[in-house]
C-alpha cells in the first residue's frame, strides 16, 4: 500500500454535527427554491441577474478549488515531485469545491431541465464564454473524481483497477491541468461582454482571462497552504513546514504579475482617475488591493515564508483578496443602472454557508476513512 | 528544464493569446440582413397615450403591473417579464414644455432594440437568442434556454428578463411580434405598437428605409414643414407591405443631431431613436463604436479557435505529465496510490 493512512479517529464529531445541520438548513431552502422559484427565496432581480450563488459559490468557489491546478502544475508539469505528499487532499478539495461549484450552477439555473442543451452539438454557440465555462467545468469534475478515486480504490482493496488507473493517469493529469486553465480563465472573460455595465476599474477587457488565471492559480497555491495548516491543528496531523514555505517564491511571482497586470491595465486605458474618484468602489478597490498587496510583502521576505502563523495569514490574505476582486468585479462594482440594487438574501447566505460546510464536513469524514494524508495518521485505521 | 520549456511554449501560449487583442482574425461588428426590418421612434411624435404599451400587453397575453400602489392604471416603473414595452417619462424643472431639455419633458419608448450585434445572441451558450437571418429580429427560444441569465447580465439596454416569481420563469423580452405563435411581421401585420401609435411616434419600416428617413429628419430646419408617415414607411419596401394609417403633416422640431442606433453605437440597432433631449438624459446608453459581443468573441475565438491552442497544450501537458510518472517513481506514485 501506498504511505497515505487515514487520519482515523471518531467520525461523528460536533463539528461534523454542527456543519451537518448547516446543511440539512441548505437544503430546505433549494426545496423551496425549487418549488417556488428563484425569486421565493432570492433577492435576485432583472438588474442583478447573478448573485452571491453565482459569484460565491461558483466563481470564488472554483479560484478556492484550485488546490489541485497548483499542485498538478508543480508536481507533473515542473516535475517537483517532494510536494506529493499534499497532491491528495488538494485534489480531494478541489473536487468538493468544484462540485459544489457545479451544484450551484445548477439551482442558480433558471431552467435547468433543459441543461443537456449544452451538450448537444447544434444548439452550442461556440461564441459563447459560458458554453465554454458550463462545458469544461463539467469535464473537470469528472477528472478530478477520478483523480480522487485511487484511495477509494486502495481502501477497498481494487489493485487491477488501480493499476488499470495509473497506466492512463497521466492523461487525466495533463487534462486536470488544461481544463481549469481554460474555465478559470473564461471565468473572468465572462465580464467582457457585460461592456460597460462592469465598472471601470474592473472591466479589463482582454486582461479579465489573465487576471482570472493568474490569481485563480495563486489561490490554489494558497488554498493548499491553509488546508495543511488547519488540516495539521484541526487533525493533529505533522506540518510539513519548509515545503510549504517553498510554494511563497511562485506565489509572490505570481502576485507580482496579477498587480502589474491590473494596474498596468488601468494606467494604459487611462482609468488611473477613477482610483480615487469612485467613492465606495475606491474603497472597494483599496481593500481588494490590500489584501493582495499584504502577502506579496510578507512573502518577500524569506524569513516570513519559514513563520507557519505568517504563511497562513499571507495564504489567507490572498484567499480573501481573489474572492474580494471576484466580488468586486462581478457584484460590487456591476452597474446596471438606477432603480436597481440587490443584497443577498438570508436565505441566499444560507445556501452558501451551507454548502461550504458540507465541503468541510465531508473532508473531515473523508480524510479520517480514506488514505489521503500521507505519513503519520495518528490513529490508523 | 526542457519541460518548463514547454510549460512556456503550451500552457503559456494560452495566456499569451488571451491577452492579445486586436489580432488579426479580431471579429469586427455584425452588419444587418440586407432586408432587415426595424422601426424608427421619434420622441417628439410621441404624446405619451401609451396606446402601444397597452396593445404590446394584449398581444403579448401580459398582465398588468402597479408598480406605484393600488392604481387603477397598468402603471409599470420600468420594463419587466410583465412589461416588455414601456413609455417613459423625461422631466426637468417645472417640465413646462415638451421637447426641452431644461424645463421641459420628453418621452422615450423603451423594448428590446433589436442590436445588429446582439449581445443576448453572442452570450447565449445553447442559443436560445437568436437573429432570424431574414429580418434581423431578435428572438427567444425557451425550449433550449437553460435560464444562466448571462443574457440578462450582458444585455447594455437591460432588455430580457427572467420571471423570477415562478418555479418554472423564463426569459421574456420584446421579439418584435413576431414570435411563434403571433408572427405578425410574417402575416404582413404590423408590430402591435406600431398599428396602434397614433401620431407615427413609432414607424415600422426596412432598416435601411428608417434610417435614411431618421437622418433626413435630424436635418430638417426647426419649423419646416415636413410629412410624417404612420404604420409602415415606404410601404411595398423589403417586400413588407404593411397597412396602416395615412401620413401627416406638421412643421418639425429641433431635433438632436444624431440619430441613436446608428453603426457607431456598437454596431447600430434595429430599432432607431430621435429625438429633441439628448439620449443619455431618455436613458439610453452611451455605447463604444466596437460591441461588447465583438470584443468578447475575439477573445474566445482567438483562445478556442479551431480548437488549436487548447490541442497544442494539452500535447504538452501529456507529455509532461508522462515524464513525471511514467518510470520515474515507483514508490510514490501520482496523485493516488500506486501499483504495487
Amino acid at each position: 500500500m501506498s504511505q497515505h493512512q487515514p487520519v482515523g479517529g471518531r467520525v461523528l464529531t460536533l463539528p461534523v454535527l454542527i456543519f451537518g445541520t448547516l446543511f440539512l438548513v441548505a437544503l430546505w431552502i433549494l426545496a423551496q427554491r425549487f418549488a417556488f422559484g428563484l425569486g421565493a427565496v432570492t433577492n435576485l432581480n432583472n438588474g442583478y441577474p447573478w448573485g452571491v450563488w453565482v459569484v460565491y459559490d461558483i466563481v470564488i468557489g472554483t479560484a478556492f478549488g484550485c488546490g489541485g491546478l497548483a499542485l498538478a502544475l508543480t508536481v507533473y508539469v515542473m516535475n517537483r515531485g517532494e510536494y506529493h505528499p499534499l497532491v491528495r487532499p488538494a485534489v480531494l478539495a478541489s473536487l468538493f469545491g468544484y462540485a459544489l461549484g457545479g451544484a450551484s450552477a445548477f439551482f442558480d439555473m433558471g431552467r435547468y431541465w433543459n441543461f443537456y442543451n449544452i451538450f448537444i452539438p447544434s444548439n452550442m454557440n461556440l461564441g459563447s464564454v459560458m458554453l465554454e465555462v458550463g462545458l469544461c467545468v463539467f469535464a473537470y469534475v469528472i477528472i478530478l473524481a477520478i483523480e480522487a478515486a485511487p484511495p477509494v480504490l486502495e481502501k477497498f482493496g481494487m489493485k487491477s483497477a488501480l493499476a488499470k488507473l495509473n497506466r492512463v493517469l497521466f492523461v487525466v493529469i495533463a487534462l486536470g491541468v488544461l481544463l481549469p486553465l481554460m474555465h478559470q480563465s473564461s471565468l473572468g472573460s465572462l465580464l467582457i461582454a457585460a461592456g460597460d455595465k462592469v465598472h471601470p476599474l474592473w472591466q479589463a477587457n482582454e486582461m479579465l482571462p489573465l487576471l482570472a488565471l493568474v490569481s485563480a492559480i495563486a489561490m490554489g497555491f494558497s488554498i493548499v497552504i491553509f488546508e495543511a495548516s488547519l488540516s495539521a491543528l484541526g487533525l493533529k496531523h505533522p506540518l510539513d513546514r519548509p515545503l510549504l514555505a517553498s510554494m511563497a517564491p511562485i506565489i509572490v511571482g505570481l502576485l507580482a504579475v496579477f498587480l502589474a497586470v491590473r494596474f498596468g491595465e488601468l494606467l494604459l486605458a487611462g482609468k488611473l482617475g477613477y482610483v480615487f474618484s469612485s467613492g465606495g468602489l475606491s474603497l472597494a478597490l483599496l481593500v481588494e488591493t490590500a489584501l493582495f498587496a499584504f502577502p506579496l510583502v510578507v512573502l518577500l521576505n524569506p524569513a516570513n515564508r519559514q513563520r507557519a502563523k505568517l504563511l497562513f495569514v499571507a495564504a489567507l490574505a490572498l484567499l480573501l483578496a481573489g474572492a474580494v476582486w471576484r466580488m468586486n468585479a462581478f457584484l460590487i462594482g456591476f452597474q446596471p443602472g438606477a432603480g436597481y440594487s440587490y443584497f443577498p438574501s438570508t436565505q441566499e447566505l444560507l445556501v452558501t454557508l451551507g454548502l461550504v460546510a458540507f465541503e468541510v464536513m465531508a473532508f473531515i469524514v473523508i480524510v479520517k476513512m480514506f488514505p489521503i494524508f500521507k505519513g503519520h495518521g495518528q490513529q490508523a485505521a | 528544464m526542457k519541460r518548463r520549456d514547454f510549460l512556456k511554449a503550451a500552457g503559456g501560449g494560452a495566456l499569451v493569446a488571451a491577452t492579445t487583442s486586436g489580432t488579426a482574425q479580431a471579429r469586427p461588428n455584425k452588419e444587418p440582413p440586407a432586408n432587415a426590418v426595424g422601426m424608427l421612434y421619434d420622441s417628439t411624435l410621441c404624446v405619451g397615450c401609451q396606446a402601444c404599451m397597452t396593445e404590446c400587453k394584449k398581444i403579448n397575453g401580459m398582465p398588468p403591473e402597479q408598480a406605484f400602489g393600488d392604481d387603477m392604471w397598468d402603471s409599470p416603473a420600468d420594463l419587466s417579464e410583465k412589461t416588455l414595452n414601456i413609455i417613459k417619462l423625461y422631466r426637468d424643472g417645472d417640465g413646462s414644455v415638451k421637447d426641452r431639455e431644461t424645463d421641459g419633458f420628453a418621452f422615450v419608448k423603451r423594448h428590446c432594440q433589436h442590436c445588429v450585434d446582439a449581445g443576448c445572441v453572442s452570450v447565449c451558450p445553447v442559443t436560445a437568442m437568436r437573429k432570424d437571418a431574414k429580418t434581423g429580429i431578435v428572438t427567444h427560444h425557451e425550449d433550449v434556454c437553460i435560464g444562466c441569465r448571462y443574457c440578462v447580465y450582458a444585455c447594455p439596454y437591460n432588455v430580457p428578463k427572467y420571471e423570477f416569481s415562478k418555479a418554472d420563469g423564463q426569459i421574456r423580452k420584446c421579439q418584435f411580434c413576431n414570435q411563434a405563435g403571433v408572427e405578425r411581421i410574417d402575416q404582413g401585420l404590423l408590430p402591435g405598437c406600431v398599428e396602434v401609435c397614433p401620431t407615427g411616434a413609432s414607424l415600422f419600416g426596412t432598416y435601411s428605409d428608417l434610417k435614411a428617413e431618421a437622418e433626413r429628419r435630424v436635418a430638417l430646419q426647426p419649423g419646416e414643414n415636413t410629412v410624417y408617415p404612420r404604420g409602415m414607411l415606404n410601404p411595398g419596401s423589403g417586400g413588407y407591405a404593411q397597412p396602416g394609417l395615412p401620413p401627416h403633416e406638421k412643421p418639425a422640431p429641433q431635433y438632436q443631431p444624431e440619430v441613436f442606433g446608428d453603426a457607431d453605437d456598437s454596431g447600430g440597432t434595429q430599432v432607431l431613436h430621435i429625438a429633441a433631449v439628448p439620449f443619455q438624459k431618455l436613458g439610453l446608453p452611451d455605447l463604444p463604436e466596437r460591441s461588447f459581443a465583438a470584443r468578447s468573441e475575439t477573445v474566445q475565438h482567438t483562445i478556442y479557435g479551431g480548437a488549436v491552442l487548447p490541442i497544442a497544450a494539452l500535447a504538452g501537458l501529456v507529455y509532461a505529465a508522462r515524464r513525471s510518472t511514467v518510470g520515474k517513481q515507483e514508490g510514490d506514485d501520482s496523485t493516488g496510490g500506486q501499483q504495487s
